[in-house]
């Protein structure tokens, strides 16, 4: 049986947005800046993803501008306000369990003389909202923080912090990097007060190589990147017009029936959970439980086995599972959300993360429960660490 | 800024070490070995276990545990198997080329998990020497 359960790194494309975007690439390949048909045909069909995507969120069709990725996206939401808001601040507030793609462009920042504080989590992921308004000062432009945790699926009070920022005397941007959240938890830029917001196509079946930024309107921003303009001033060069197609089909996919395909995979985690925990001693769960947890993340350390093993045993098996142990990292260092919520280094060894999505069936994780308790078990024979003892 | 080209993958091994990692060789508890070390990996933060029995200066049995990656558990295998026979000194001899030649080669960043196994039996073998009249030799460092 082939399980995959690694949609938190990228999921399938789901043959309904494929169909979509297959005339994109033959028949319909105008440049949708032209006014010859073809060209507006294109250009009508991007305003149809705008409009499908701008929906799901509860924002305006012209507030949606795509980008190669949620990596791009969250490059230009962070540098794009700092840079224009500059001359009002220079201080930036985002949280140790972000993914690189904000870390590494707000390091960048901090070469380039911004200041910027990394909020800690408590030992659930949790930012706290006392600790995010004493770092705000006079200078804050920007907070930056995840919807929800990509890693132990936490689900950050958004709308709290969204409240907090807009009570404050300045003017302080707020963004969201959405795309671990997209499909798994309902999102309002309204309600919770977001001013700029990372989506991606891949995770929720759409293809890789397309993300969306939301940007609130008149939201200063400068472009950091140059070059023809075709219809985003942000994003210059000609639309991947299939991929944004295949987006929009995507996010059509993911909220006819939101709700059906979030009680299925919250149904399926918690099985998998109740599972693991029944069948396997020496766990440790990361993140929290209930409804503050994404319902499509599972995450537990085994202790006294490591991760990389854990994961090609899985895969002889036909299980496709994520981990955070430092083995399997370029770095070698143990992940940086494992080392933010206190997990030692020892323990984070053995973190597997299983990312559900809408096709993931009973049946399956039936067999995944079959196959963890004895792959632990193989392997916690062949380790020199008791696991009681970590 | 130098661009600097990454691998393409970290699990791109050998059908050697895949085949060691599924059925490795020589792992598992040894009783009464002559010598037991332990080495942890500082980069990430792995644990290896070495025993050891040697009769009369020559490794009669060699096994392992690890608490490390498939490089680290096939770099046990090959490591173990390449000592079984040879005389304390010639296994003294094993350079971590030859242990990563008999894998087919390691993905560079695997290249620290043939060192672990390599730094463990340097270990194993000068406590050897240094307690041979002593008897059992234990050491734990890091469990
Ligand atoms: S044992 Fe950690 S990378 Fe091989």
């Amino acid at each position: 049986m082939k399980v995959y359960l690694d949609n938190g790194t990228t999921t399938p494309v789901a043959r309904e947005v494929l169909d979509a975007m297959l005339p994109y690439f033959t028949e319909r390949f105008g440049h949708p800046i032209f006014v010859y048909s073809l060209g507006q045909e294109a250009a009508d069909a991007v305003e149809r993803s705008q409009a499908m995507i701008a929906r799901t969120v509860n924002a305006k069709s012209g507030e949606i501008t795509f980008t190669s990725s949620a990596t791009e996206a969250n490059d230009l939401a962070i540098r794009g306000v700092a840079y224009a808001n500059r001359k009002r601040g220079d201080h930036v507030i985002t949280t140790k369990i972000e993914n690189p793609s904000v870390l590494r462009v707000c390091e960048e920042l901090e070469k380039e003389g911004f200041r910027v504080d990394y909020l800690p989590v408590d030992s659930q992921g949790f930012v706290g909202l006392k600790e995010l308004e004493k770092t705000i000062t006079e200078r804050t432009i920007l907070v930056s923080i995840a919807h929800v945790s990509d890693e132990i699926g936490t689900i950050e009070p958004i709308e709290q912090i969204g409240k907090l920022l807009r009570e404050q005397k300045n003017r302080i941007y707020f963004h969201v990097n959405a795309a671990a959240a997209y499909a798994r938890v309902p999102i309002d830029v309204e309600r919770m007060g977001i001013d700029l917001m990372s989506l991606s196509a891949h995770k929720i079946h759409g293809p890789k190589g397309v993300g969306a930024l939301y940007l609130r309107e008149n939201t200063p921003i400068e472009p950091i990147s140059h070059g023809y303009i075709s219809l985003f001033t942000l994003k210059p060069g000609t639309e991947n017009v299939p991929g944004i197609v295949g987006f929009g089909r995507a996010a059509e996919f993911a909220f006819n029936g939101f709700e059906k395909h979030v009680w299925n995979m919250r149904k399926l985690r918690d099985k998998l959970m109740a599972g693991i925990e029944e069948r396997v001693p020496h766990i440790l769960l990361h993140g929290p439980r209930g409804d503050k947890r994404s319902p499509a993340n599972v995450n537990y350390s085994f202790k006294g086995v490591e991760g990389e093993s854990v994961l090609l045993h899985l895969d002889l098996n036909g299980i496709s599972v994520a981990t955070g142990s430092a083995c399997s990292t370029r770095k070698l260092e143990p992940s940086h959300v494992l080392t933010a919520i206190g997990v030692k280094p020892e323990v984070a060894h053995g973190a597997m993360r299983f990312t559900l999505s809408r096709y993931n069936t009973t049946e399956e994780i039936d067999y995944v429960l079959e196959v963890v308790p004895r792959v632990i078990e193989n392997l916690r024979k062949i380790s020199p660490v008791k696991p009681e003892e970590l | 800024m130098p661009v600097e080209f990454t691998e393409r993958s970290l699990l791109k091994y050998t059908q050697k070490v895949i085949e060691l990692f599924r059925n490795p060789k020589n792992i598992g508890e040894m009783e009464n070995p002559t010598v037991t070390t332990v080495e942890g990996d500082p980069q990430c933060g792995d644990m290896f276990k070495m025993y050891l029995k040697i009769e009369g200066d020559k490794i009669t049995d060699a096994k392992f545990l690890s608490f490390g990656c498939a490089a680290n558990i096939a770099t046990g295998s090959m490591t173990t198997e390449m000592i079984k026979g040879k005389t304390v000194d010639d296994a003294g001899k094993i350079s971590i080329k030859e242990i990563a030649d008999g894998l087919g080669g390691l993905p560079g960043l695997k290249m620290h998990c043939a060192v672990l196994a390599y730094k463990t039996l340097k270990k194993a073998i000068q406590e050897y020497k240094q307690g041979k009249s002593g008897g059992d030799q234990t050491s734990s460092k890091g469990s």
